[in-house]
């Protein structure tokens, strides 16, 4: 192994999917890119994520989310073939659709007054999902058990295998000349002339910027650069069953079907702290919906389980910064990863490149949390 | 070549592809086949390859045969039983509904 060299034009602390994308989109700028990782210690969210790309049910509370989310998802097909011709590493994205099934008339009832309220702010550039009653869910889902009475569709929505987009990453970031450092936890962060110096276990790096994009560790980084970034766990549980012939057209919110054939089941939301346990209970409820949401599924095996802790701001919303005391530092954080990957590479990197957030970004700064005052 | 290195268990007879099969009692169905030189458990659905066994121990999933009628079964995690019916597994599963 080479040893990566201790100066470059970026340093990036965190190799999962954040991190990895925005520094492949750096050094596709002609930056030198060093990542720093901290190991399989790490609560590692970019391992237990679900694979969604998807538009439908987000930002509701922040429109210009929605648009993010929107101008991500546009973008995700030029990324996904991008990052393959470069590696030949396939992220096994597809973009059939996305389907969120209703078991209750309320909860189709809420969907549509969510559709409402995102079609009249957003118009044709946001959420784009219809509602759809029983039979058309079924023509598009033949499968979908008598428990279900509607659903929401979004035409945006897609899915992908995070693993492979995050393997893809890395091999990009390799095969544009960066470097990613594992077992690189961070001790110290400095300035360092008009740039940092960041000290872990493997050494010392120097760069003229820095990217904090380390999932929950940025709530402990972004103080010694002048960041306030307040995080919340929050865990959610998979269930993985053995493979069988394509059945499923498209994902929907809580069973999608991998291209090898299995199916992963998921969508719990717990306040358990960063504890990543599978639980019974919890594998017992997802399970059961599940057999609602398609009753085939009874049929089949899980062949595994695990719990990951979803990376969460106050108000669920993404957070990009640079510090105003420390120039040249910025704090990335989302908990969609996967769906934010194409912007973080190709929208956001350039900005962070040229030293700068756009406007647009304006509302994402952690110091919504903070009052108007600072 | 595989041998066993105690022959302890009451003989339990089962079938491999129709074929009966002596094993002992306490045997999972992938050491059972091992034991008596079989290798080939099933195909692999990308390539068509033949598959075994390999880490014995459920964690590599690649030793899936079926199993009286249920497909997916991993051989090492099943223990024989008197008259099971084991088949090699050649084509994708489809989901039963």
């Amino acid at each position: 192994m080479t040893i990566p060299p201790r100066a470059a034009d970026t340093l990036v602390i965190g190799g999962g999917l954040v991190g990895a994308a925005v520094a492949w989109g750096l050094a596709s700028r002609g930056e030198t890119v060093t990542v720093l990782d901290e190991g399989d210690l790490a609560l590692r969210a970019s391992r237990g994520n679900f694979g969604l790309v998807w538009v439908q049910s987000k930002g509701d509370g922040m429109h210009d989310y929605a648009r993010w989310t929107r101008s991500s998802a546009d973008i995700w097909p030029d990324f996904s073939e991008r990052l393959k011709e470069e590696t030949g590493i396939s992220t096994d994205y597809h973009k059939p659709g996305g389907m969120h099934l209703c078991l209750s008339e309320q909860e189709l009832e809420k969907k549509r007054a969510l559709s409402h309220r995102m079609h009249n702010v957003n118009g044709a550039l946001g959420y784009g999902s219809e509602i759809l009653d029983r039979k058309q869910v079924a023509d598009m889902l033949p499968q979908i058990g008598p428990d279900v009475v509607g659903g929401s569709y979004g035409r945006h929505d897609g899915h992908a295998s995070p693993l492979k987009l995050l393997t893809g990453l890395h091999a990009g970031i390799k095969a544009r000349g960066s470097h990613y450092v594992s077992g690189a936890g961070v001790d110290k962060i400095e300035r360092d002339g008009d740039g940092y110096s960041v000290t872990t276990v493997k050494g010392v790096f120097r760069a003229g910027k820095l990217v904090l994009a380390a999932g929950h560790g940025n709530s402990a980084l972004g103080p010694l650069v002048g960041l306030d970034i307040p995080l919340r766990p929050e865990k959610g549980q998979i269930l993985v069953t053995e493979r069988v012939a394509p059945f499923l057209s498209m994902p929907t919110h809580a069973v999608r079907q991998t291209e090898e054939g299995s199916i992963l089941i998921g969508n719990s939301h717990e306040d358990t702290g960063f504890s990543t346990l599978s639980t019974t209970p919890v594998m017992s409820q997802i399970a059961s919906r599940a057999a609602r949401f398609f009753p085939l599924l009874k049929n089949l095996r899980v062949v595994r389980s695990w719990g990951a802790v979803r990376v969460l701001s106050p108000d669920g919303y993404p957070i990009y910064q640079q510090s105003e005391t420390h120039p040249g530092a910025f704090s990335v954080n989302c908990h969609s990863g996967v769906t934010l990957a194409a912007a973080h590479a190709m929208l956001l990197a350039p900005m962070i490149s040229a030293g700068q957030l756009a406007p647009e970004l304006d509302t994402f700064s952690a110091r919504r949390f903070h009052g108007q005052t600072h | 070549m595989v041998r066993r290195i105690e022959t302890i268990g009451n003989e339990v007879i089962f079938s491999f592809e129709g074929q009966p099969v002596n094993a002992r009692a306490g045997d999972s169905v992938a050491a059972a086949l091992t034991a008596v030189g079989i290798s080939h458990l099933r195909d692999s659905v990308v390539s068509g390859s033949a598959r075994g066994v390999y880490c014995m121990m459920g964690a590599c999933f690649d030793c899936l045969v079926e199993v009286d009628g249920v497909p997916n079964r991993q051989a090492c995690m099943t223990e024989v039983r008197h008259g099971l019916d084991v088949r090699r597994q050649s084509a994708v599963v489809e989901v039963r509904s």
